[in-house]
């Protein structure tokens, strides 16, 4: 006796939130069922292994349908196919759209392209993610930056509207989108120690900051590509260390402010024409593609390598940062800069955010 | 009456991409009804297009409103070749065409192609405007409501149940003409829905007129089939109960009788005298608001010469109940003189109805069936209906038959089916044999005291169980004792009907379901051969059936079963037997005796061993059964019983035409009835086996319980949560060990692993009752067994139930004197969610309940929806304005950028099979829903095998289904059916078919806490939803 056809349909779609797991976690029926045996299920119902089986395969079936739905969630919303009530259909696009920090890591600042999705098998033995829920997240994140790719607005916002996450999802979506549209190398053994976190916030700042976006909101891609003019204006800035009185002052301005409210002040005091060549330079190199996707990888070998042989505590360096940004402000030659550069230096330059547990310090940055 | 139907195309969406090098679609529409055809513009380079049409008025007699369906085709224009067809959408219009129902049909449609399945959706508004015509000699019945529920709809009152209609109609298969060799396979299916369409429009007004030539205006407990026979035809039938029903309480129902000519009004007397109980002898009480153009003097066509024929057969089929016993009471012998002289008129007094008006039933006999073998290829004349007529009459009239000799004059929960394989075709009909009160019978004119006395002296709750059939003249054997509700009366030890429990009967402890299956090989044969050995087999088919109910039913230490449905199917090589229904305890039976097992070879040591190993296994399962279903019947004390009014007296001196009542015999009786142990002798390993199998069913786990009727007896304190199924299972029989036993085997387990994966599957429901489980056995093919389930799990409360199953009398008092709705007081924390004032409408969906992150995650949407209203920047604010100027809120979505807007979600339509909806009123009946389609596919593989090709094609079903619902401006659809569900298919030419057939009444219902709200302005409220597209729940 072989069951030729086994299937059940509610009115309500029924939703398992654990089979929902394992399939989106890419294991196979069998594998899926075997680990739902090893959770105990079966004594805490009395069910057959049968039962789970065939369970198991029709949910399967009808996740698989859902999928195509998925791939735009509005859709999900107005078919009439599947009555599905609106907190499961949430459910069932968060965890769809949701992804694997190690994954993430991967991929991050890659171009999203076949190349790269040949590279998954790779990514999967190192990750120990399986290859299919890898495929679903590159498919997640290259559907993503296809759709808001060429659309007017703010980033997040389109990608909430298309894709109806939650708004930390959104955001993380607009980090990776950011990334992947500017190449930023994140991949080097020197990052290796940032999380996506860490980069998901640099990439609000430079969102907010350093886009079209940041000055005009009537452009198309303003959220995603990196503002020219700006980056143009950027070079500017090497009069701060190519100008040796300029640099003095701006140096004992710095000094001044910070004179017995830095613990590292000596070593700042020795180090600040390093660190402030260090800062100009990856600023003023910004209007070369490649020095563009360089960028963490510059400013951790520039500034926060630095930093971290002497030891500064973070609290040292965001001070630093504030003021050293602030300074600039009195400065002579500062005073009539391009109106677009001044709205940038208002804020604090590269500034390394958070301290890990083995208190390394983390390169994160603002402008 | 002839009317104009107008139909407005307004948008499309999701739609396919028809043009592969643009990414996009040139989509537009044809309009057809009858032969008139319209057609929208052409919209080009769009999936979402917005027609936005004029009104396409057709004009139309309303014998062709009745029968036709208004057929919307959406197209895809292609300029150097043909025409692509993307879908159609068939919508019925037939609620349109009485007055009390919708008023305008307006909503999205999917749309959907036979081959490919749902394409996209259409927004359609429909609307019907009729003219009065006087005409007598009218072919159509304009008017006529229809219900498949098989109760009096709720939100009516029966003022006269007529009784039994039928009608058959006959059709060439479109499958079978020589054109279907040339033409493809979407027209070939197109044409048989259009045709089954058709032909199902045309049955029903045929019944609608012979409905009103009784001078009713409702059809209830309608009950349509279709008969796939092949090469002799395509036949639809459909039985259904005429009634008159009064609209309760609800003065708007009456301001829109626009449709019905008042003229003819005049002519009947007492029409304003809403009370029945009139000496009158006139025509009693039809409805202010009902069409009547028939003089009262006609009398009904059907009348036939054939009425007195009495087939004096023994009833074989006549099951369950004990035998014949005491006449009753003395009322006993004038009602059913009266009556019968009501009923004799009647052809068949046969009645679809599963559950009455208090009162109605006054005794049941027990289950009457009849079967007949009938080869298809000997009909003369298949296209005509004639000896289609003639099987079914001849069927009818053994079951009238059958029904007399158990002393009753009517059949109630009556239902016919057949079982097709090849050319033979078994037709099957069964019922349950009654005693009915005159008073709600046309003609019956009841004395007013004799009806006091009645209702005086037919204590509640055990009146039914009273047997109807003289116990000196008994059909057959069985035990009798005196009721041990009331003492007075006699009844059978066991009872079997076919109806739903009535709501006054007494009940300890719970119900449960109880199935007996059962198959039988059978070789392989042709024509009049092969129709003989199914004839030779069917009694034993019968018999065996019966004898596992009845083990079954003791087992679970029950004595009565309510919803027996005995399904028999024929295949090439096999017959399968299921038949399904819910054991319950009634109080007035006497207990049932256990089971013991009687070895045949007594001298064999470990033999006898094993046997009492066995016997004691049986007990066993009977004391743990008892426990479970919370059977404890009170020890009855004599003193207690020992009636204080001395009332057989009375009774004897009333009752003289019949047998003397012999009070005498009470205790003997009653020993006897408690004495009585079912015996089961093991002969022979097939016996072993048998009892065997008994022991293998596996109760529900706990927290579950199941039946097959409409509730749950022993139930009563419903949640709101409901949750409807279908099911389908097919296994292949390894050809090998086909015996008896192993097909058995199979078989068995192949039931119950279905309700195992369906305990399974709902646990997250728990403590949750399914209802209404309904099984259907096919045989597809030679080693194929397709079982198809469709049920609905309702949650109920724990807490309550335990605080009620205390008191067994208090609670079926309660029932008794409460409808169902008002006992379900419990709604859920859903109530504050379907305020109209909330400004999300999907957080309205669902009474679920689910985790917080779940929750999180609405309210994200929620607050996203709320974004994309209000702050948009840039070119999305142009989008904004464009949808506010679209007529239909919700229709453009020109850009792509617009989708989460927050008033285009979808309504919930929740499904039942039951006739009620647990928490909530159901304020409005918006007419039937009748659907049937074909699915086929050419790349099965491709779409997930046969599990997926058919798990889609169902989910698809229910959406349509969902989608006429709300169009209609409904929120739910009750007594839902799934009538078929054939499926073929050919996994080497990679291709399958499956045809479905759904029938259900499209209702609003509102949340018992809201009702208490919109109380004042419910009718108003509830009428249309018109310009929101249909889509807003109620």
């Amino acid at each position: 006796m072989t069951s030729e056809l086994d299937i059940f349909v509610g009115n309500t779609t029924l939703i398992d939130e654990d089979v929902y797991r394992l399939w989106l976690d890419g294991y196979s029926v069998g594998d899926a069922v075997a680990l739902r045996v090893r959770s105990g299920i079966l004594e805490q119902t009395g069910a057959t292994a049968a039962v789970l089986q065939s369970d198991t395969m029709d949910h399967y079936r009808t996740f698989h349908m859902l999928e195509r739905l998925l791939h735009a969630p509005p859709k999900l919303l107005h078919q009439l196919i599947y009555q599905i009530p609106p907190s499961r259909q949430a459910l069932l696009i968060e965890r769809y759209y949701a992804f694997d920090e190690a994954f993430v890591r991967e991929v991050l600042g890659k171009k999203l392209s076949k190349g790269t999705k040949k590279d998954l098998d790779d990514i999967s033995t190192k990750t120990g993610i399986t290859l299919k829920s890898c495929r679903r997240q590159f498919d997640n994140f290259k559907r993503v930056f296809k759709v808001v790719e060429e659309m007017r607005g703010s980033l997040v916002d389109n990608i909430q509207q298309h894709f109806l996450l939650s708004d930390r999802l959104a955001r993380d979506y607009a980090a990776i989108v950011f990334f992947a549209n500017n190449r930023f190398e994140t991949g080097k053994k020197k990052l290796q120690y940032l999380s996506f976190g860490d980069f998901a916030f640099c990439a609000e700042l430079m969102i907010q900051n350093w886009t079209l976006g940041a000055v005009d909101s009537q452009v198309d891609d303003m959220d995603m590509d990196l503002d020219k003019e700006f980056l143009q204006d950027l070079k500017e800035l090497k009069v701060l260390v190519a100008d040796k009185d300029l640099l003095d002052l701006h140096k004992s301005l710095v000094c001044t402010a910070l004179r017995g409210k830095l613990g590292v002040f000596s070593e700042m005091e020795a180090n600040f024409k390093n660190l402030s060549r260090g800062l100009v330079n990856v600023a003023t190199k910004l209007t070369h593609n490649k020095d563009v996707r360089d960028l963490f990888v510059d400013l951790v070998e520039k500034f926060v390598e630095p930093c971290r042989s002497d030891h500064w505590p973070l609290s040292d360096v965001r001070l630093f940062l504030n003021q050293y940004s602030a300074s600039v402000h009195s400065l002579d030659g500062f005073r009539n800069l391009p109106k677009a550069v001044r709205p940038h230096l208002a804020a604090p330059p590269p500034l390394p955010q958070r301290v890990s547990p083995c208190g390394h310090q983390r390169g994160c940055h603002k402008t | 009456m002839p009317g104009k139907l107008k139909v407005k195309i307004v948008a499309g969406r999701h739609l396919p991409v028809m043009d592969r090098a643009s990414d996009l679609t040139d989509a537009f529409v044809e309009v057809k009804f009858g032969n008139t055809t319209f057609k929208t513009d052409v919209y080009p380079k769009s999936l979402n297009p917005q027609w936005n049409s004029e009104w396409f008025k057709f004009e139309v007699d309303d014998e062709d409103l009745q029968d036709e369906p208004l057929q919307i085709t959406v197209l895809d224009h292609d300029t150097y070749s043909a025409n692509d067809a993307i879908g159609k959408v068939y919508i019925d219009i037939d609620p349109l065409l009485y007055s009390e129902a919708a008023t305008v049909i307006s909503g999205w449609f999917p749309i959907y192609d036979t081959i490919h399945g749902i394409r996209g959706e259409i927004n359609v508004v429909v609307k019907v405007d009729l003219f009065n015509d006087l005409n007598r000699f009218r072919q159509s019945s304009c008017g006529v409501k229809f219900f498949c529920t098989t109760s009096i709809p709720k939100c009516y009152r029966a003022v006269i149940i007529h009784g039994f209609v039928e009608e058959l109609v006959v059709n060439e298969d479109p499958e079978y003409q020589w054109i279907d060799r040339i033409r493809t396979p979407r027209a070939s299916n197109e044409a048989r829905q259009r045709l089954i369409s058709l032909m199902s429009g045309e049955l029903q007004r045929k019944i609608g007129l012979k409905v009103l030539e009784m001078r009713g205006n409702a059809v209830v407990g309608y009950l349509q089939c279709f008969d796939l026979e092949g090469e002799s035809g395509l036949v639809v039938r459909a039985i259904g109960t005429a009634c008159t029903l009064d609209k309760l309480s609800s003065p708007a129902a009456f301001l829109p009788a626009c449709n019905s000519p008042s003229k003819e009004m005049k002519e009947i007397p007492f029409n304003e005298d809403p009370n029945p109980n009139t000496h009158s002898s006139g025509p009693s009480t039809p409805l202010k608001n009902q069409t009547y153009s028939f003089s009262p003097s006609k009398s009904y066509s059907r009348q036939s010469s054939s009425s007195d024929t009495d087939l004096s057969l023994t009833p074989k089929t006549g099951m369950g109940s004990g035998s014949a016993g005491k006449e009753g009471g003395p009322f006993k012998a004038l009602l059913r003189q009266q009556t019968q002289s009501a009923l004799e008129q009647r052809e068949f007094p046969f009645f679809t109805l599963t559950a009455f008006p208090p009162g109605f039933l006054v005794h049941v006999g027990g289950v009457v069936s009849a079967r007949s073998v009938k080869l298809l290829d000997r009909i003369h004349n298949p296209d005509e209906p004639e000896t289609r007529d003639a099987w079914w009459a001849e069927i009818r009239q053994e079951i009238k038959s059958h029904a007399k000799a158990l002393g009753c004059h009517a059949v109630v929960g009556y239902s016919e089916s057949t079982s097709i394989c090849e050319e033979v075709c078994i037709l099957s009909a069964s019922g349950t044999a009654a005693v009915l009160n005159p008073r709600f019978l046309q003609d019956g004119t009841v004395e007013g005291c004799l009806e006091q006395r009645l209702e005086e002296n037919l204590p509640a709750g055990c009146g039914f169980c009273h047997i109807p059939y003289d116990e000196l003249n008994m059909p057959f054997p069985a035990h009798l004792t005196y009721c041990y509700n009331c003492r007075k009366q006699k009844v059978p030890d066991v009872l079997f009907t076919t109806i739903d429990l009535p709501t006054d009967a007494t009940v300890i402890g719970k119900g449960c379901l109880i199935q007996a299956r059962l198959c039988r090989l059978k070789k392989k044969a042709q024509a009049e051969a092969n129709a003989t050995a199914i004839s030779n087999l069917l009694p034993f088919m019968e018999y065996e059936v019966h004898t596992q109910l009845m083990n079954k039913l003791k087992l679970k230490g029950m004595n009565a079963l309510f919803g027996l449905r005995i399904q028999i199917t024929v295949g090439e090589n096999m017959l399968m037997g299921l038949a399904s229904a819910t054991g319950v305890y009634l109080a007035a039976l006497p207990t049932p005796g256990g089971i013991q097992i009687a070895g045949k070879t007594p001298n064999d040591g470990s033999y006898e061993q094993h046997i009492s190993h066995m016997q004691k296994k049986i007990n066993d399962t009977i004391a743990k059964n008892k426990e479970l279903y919370e059977i404890n019947p009170p020890e009855i004390s004599e003193e207690i019983i020992g009636s204080p009014i001395p009332e057989p007296r009375q009774r004897s001196r009333l009752l003289r035409s019949q047998s003397e009542s012999s009070d005498e015999v009470t205790e003997l009786d009653l020993s006897h009835g408690k004495k009585d142990a079912f015996v089961l002798e093991i002969d022979d390993t097939d016996a072993m086996e048998d009892v065997h199998s008994l022991l293998t069913d596996v109760p529900p786990p706990s927290g579950f319980y199941s039946c097959n009727t409409e509730i749950m007896p022993g139930i009563n304190n419903w949640t709101s949560e409901i949750q409807m199924f279908t099911s389908v299972r097919v296994i292949r029989l390894s050809s090998l060990n086909l015996t008896n036993q192993a097909l058995n085997k199979n078989f068995n387990d192949l039931c119950e692993n279905l309700l195992k994966s369906l305990y399974f599957k709902l646990r997250s429901m728990i403590p949750c009752c399914l209802c209404h489980v309904n099984f259907t056995v096919s045989l597809p093919e030679d080693e194929l067994i397709q079982v198809t389930v469709t049920a609905v799990a309702i949650t109920f409360d724990k807490n309550q139930a335990l605080q009620t199953t205390k008191a067994h009398v208090e609670k079926s008092l309660q029932r008794a004197s409460t409808d169902n709705e008002e006992l379900l007081q419990f709604p859920l924390e859903l109530c504050s969610d379907s305020l109209p004032s909330h400004p999300f409408p999907p957080a309205k969906a669902t009474s679920v309940d689910y985790s917080s992150f779940a929750d999180r995650c609405s309210s994200w949407i929620e607050l996203i929806k709320l974004k994309a209203q209000t702050i948009r920047r840039g070119s999305i604010k142009t989008t904004v304005t464009v949808e506010k100027t679209s007529p239909m809120g919700e229709g453009n979505f020109r850009n792509r950028s617009a989708a989460p807007c927050a008033n285009s979600t979808v309504g919930v339509v929740k499904m039942t099979p039951l006739s009620f909806i647990p928490g909530a009123k159901i304020t409005k009946y918006l007419g039937i829903i009748n659907m049937f389609f074909i699915r086929e596919t050419t790349s099965l593989r491709e779409e997930g095998g046969v599990s997926g090709f058919l798990h889609a094609f169902i989910a698809e079903v229910f959406a349509m289904v969902r989608a006429h619902v709300a169009a209609l401006g409904g929120n739910a659809v009750v007594s839902y059916i799934m009538k078929q569900c054939v499926f073929m298919e050919n996994p080497n030419k990679n291709q399958a078919q499956c045809l479905i057939n759904v029938s259900g009444d499209a209702v609003v219902f509102a949340r018992e806490s809201e009702l208490e709200v919109v109380s004042t302005q419910q009718p108003a409220a509830n009428c249309q939803p018109a310009c929101t597209g249909g889509e807003v729940t109620t």
